[in-house]
């Protein structure tokens, strides 16, 4: 098998499991499938999840059917940075619906695409639990909020220079 | 300004730190509660308190906490429900991104009136940065003696651990809950047994909302009885409302239940007014899934009485004219919005969310975005009303959990008060594509019998 966490990862991995009582380790599979995704290059191919069964000692059945439960997973690859989107109605009410309209535009991307340079994927999401502060959109593990139309072109001109920067 | 008990210090500089809130009086209550009362006396305190669950159901804590069955050598399980996933509900996230120590004070004091050694904050995956927050304060709370062994000597272990959500509007039902923490998909469980008796691991566990745990914190330090006597009737206490939609000041309030409907949305010192000096038509006072209504019988109930935010007064007239307190997620629709549209994105959440586990959810919901889109996009048939009526009555109480009543009810209520309008969209198909009903009669005075 060559996907495989490193030492660093491992490490987070026994903390994660050291939360549960001995002999209730698949109570872990939630967050060890973040882990795995944050460590795999964003998204969970069938050879990540097979790792996180034998790592957790269970069936592999019972690592996929969790994984296309949820909706943070991906089972499919990604950008580098993923725009999610919210779309649901208090969100709607402040003007969302421009946002991803402008964000497609932008990019030259559909909802469920990545930009052909693999850096950016749009994905329309449901309630993210800040409508106060809508329209909004999950960038990774942060939330971009209050969102124009010069923010967008503000975050995705700093996710570009952050890559510039990174090579 | 009205009372505060869980924000008072929001604004206090570094109250996120252990330093800042112990200085500020934190943890003088979890001193109280392990030092100097009984098991039995906090239970008792929380019961003489009134304080209902503040995630949506309001059912009464301090009973819930009273059904947990205690057999021999079994451990038992707090569960803090950090899921908060109800559009229009951001109140938790607040509270535990500025005052994470309060919640882990709450959550102290009531591991150790249910017993619980290990006790987990379930919290939904998007808040990543909030639950590194509450790792960082654990962290602290640990190395000041305030969980781990033998906590200030009582001989009373308990260690609180973050688990992460991964996206699941269904996770915040408690059984669902209790599914995903043992590493399942997020199915609702047939009650009975309840988590009281069976729950996480088949143990015994309590399963309450982050401001509920937090509200033990005022409620132990100034007594049961003095936090009753704040509010009305049996909303007693403050509540957190997140404030969203079309005013003018978004955010999260802390009310005592005492203050008008009218109030809240105009004063400056919560909502500040509808935003662009627009005219109000509709709220969802509670969270998506209660029911929406129109202005006026928002401000005032069917009898002509001033609307209170509170449990009782958004309740009364039942669903033909009241709707809920739920969770407190206060949604503000301006004159400009089309309620269709609204209903049809509420629609497209419940159909995404459900588990999919019971056959009237897992279809209807489909179904319901289906027509509502269909009468969205001008292609709508006079009878899509009456089938829409059909099929939320043919979810609602025939499913295992309440997401099927949770997404009959907005569809029900937008047709019950809204019917005009979704008629104009049917009859008025190319017009309905360019243009909008607008506010119409739903702001005029209703006719009280004398």
């Amino acid at each position: 098998m060559s996907l495989q966490f490193n030492n660093e990862q491992m490490t987070e991995f026994k903390s994660l499991v050291a939360r549960y009582p001995e002999g209730k380790q698949k109570s872990a599979l939630l967050p060890v499938l973040h882990l795995a995704q944050d460590s795999f290059g964003g998204w969970l191919p069938t050879e990540a999840m097979d790792y996180v069964a034998s790592l957790l000692e269970i069936e592999p059945i019972e690592v996929y059917e969790v994984a296309t439960f949820y909706s943070m997973y991906n089972l499919k690859p990604v950008g580098k940075f993923v725009f999610e989107v919210c779309q649901t109605g208090p969100c709607m009410i402040s003007g969302s619906e421009n946002i991803i309209a402008y964000i497609q535009k932008q990019l030259d991307i559909k909802p469920g695409e990545t930009t052909k340079d693999g850096m950016f994927t749009l994905k329309l999401v449901e309630c993210l639990g800040a409508c106060g502060y809508a329209p909004m959109m999950q960038v990774g593990k942060i939330y971009r909020e209050h969102l124009t139309k010069e923010k967008v072109d503000a975050i995705i001109a700093e996710y570009r220079m952050q890559v510039v920067a990174l090579n | 300004m009205g009372v505060k008990l869980l924000l008072e210090k929001a604004n206090v500089p570094g109250i996120r730190t252990y330093d800042v809130y112990r200085r500020e009086g934190g943890y003088a209550a979890a001193e109280k509660a392990l030092k100097e009362m009984s098991i039995e006396a906090i239970v008792e305190e929380v019961k003489k308190s009134g304080l209902r669950g503040r995630g949506g159901a309001g059912f009464p804590a301090g009973m819930k906490w009273s059904f947990i069955a205690k057999p021999e050598g079994v451990p038992r399980h707090l569960v803090c429900n950090a899921d908060e996933s109800e559009p229009g509900t951001f109140k938790d996230r607040y509270l535990m991104e500025f005052l994470p120590h309060l919640l882990i004070e709450g959550l102290l004091i009531s591991s150790y009136a249910l017993g619980s050694n290990d006790t987990y904050i379930y919290i939904r995956g998007e808040y990543a940065w909030v639950a590194t927050i509450l790792e960082d304060a654990i962290v602290e709370a640990t190395k000041n003696g305030w969980l781990g062994k033998n906590i200030l000597g009582t001989g009373f272990d308990c260690m609180v651990h973050v688990h992460r959500g991964a996206g699941a509007y269904i996770c915040g039902e408690e059984t669902a809950l209790i599914e995903s923490l043992e590493g399942k998909r997020g199915n609702p469980r047939i009650k009975p047994p309840f988590p009281a008796i069976q729950g996480l691991w088949m143990r015994p566990t309590v399963v309450n909302n982050v401001e509920t745990l937090a509200a033990v914190v005022p409620i132990i330090k100034m007594g049961g009885e003095e936090y009753a006597k704040i509010g009305v009737g049996r909303s007693t206490g403050t509540k957190l409302i997140s404030a969203c939609g079309n005013i003018n000041k978004p955010g999260v309030y802390e009310i005592d239940m005492t203050i008008s409907v009218e109030d809240f949305i105009y004063s400056d010192e919560y909502c500040g007014g509808i935003a662009g000096g627009k005219k109000l038509k509709a709220c969802i006072p509670g969270g998506s899934s209660v029911p929406i209504l129109p202005a006026n019988l928002l401000l005032k109930t069917a009898k002509g009485e001033t609307r209170y935010m509170n449990y009782e007064s958004l309740s009364d007239g039942g669903f033909a004219t009241g709707s809920m307190m739920g969770s407190g997620g206060f949604i503000i629709l301006d004159e400009d919005q089309c309620i269709v549209k609204n209903t049809l994105t509420l629609a497209r959440f419940y159909r995404h969310e459900s588990c999919g586990q019971c056959s009237p959810c897992r279809e209807g919901t489909g179904w319901m975005e289906k027509i509502l889109q269909k009468i969205e996009l001008g292609k709508g048939e006079s009878s899509d009303i009456d089938l829409l009526w059909d099929i939320q009555r043919k979810i609602e109480g025939n499913t295992i959990c309440p997401l099927g009543d949770a997404a009959a009810w907005p569809v029900a209520a937008a047709i019950r008060h809204f019917r005009d309008e979704f008629e104009w969209h049917i009859n008025n198909r190319e017009l309905s594509q360019t243009s909008n009903f607008g506010l119409q009669h739903y702001a005029d005075p209703i006719h009280v019998p004398a």
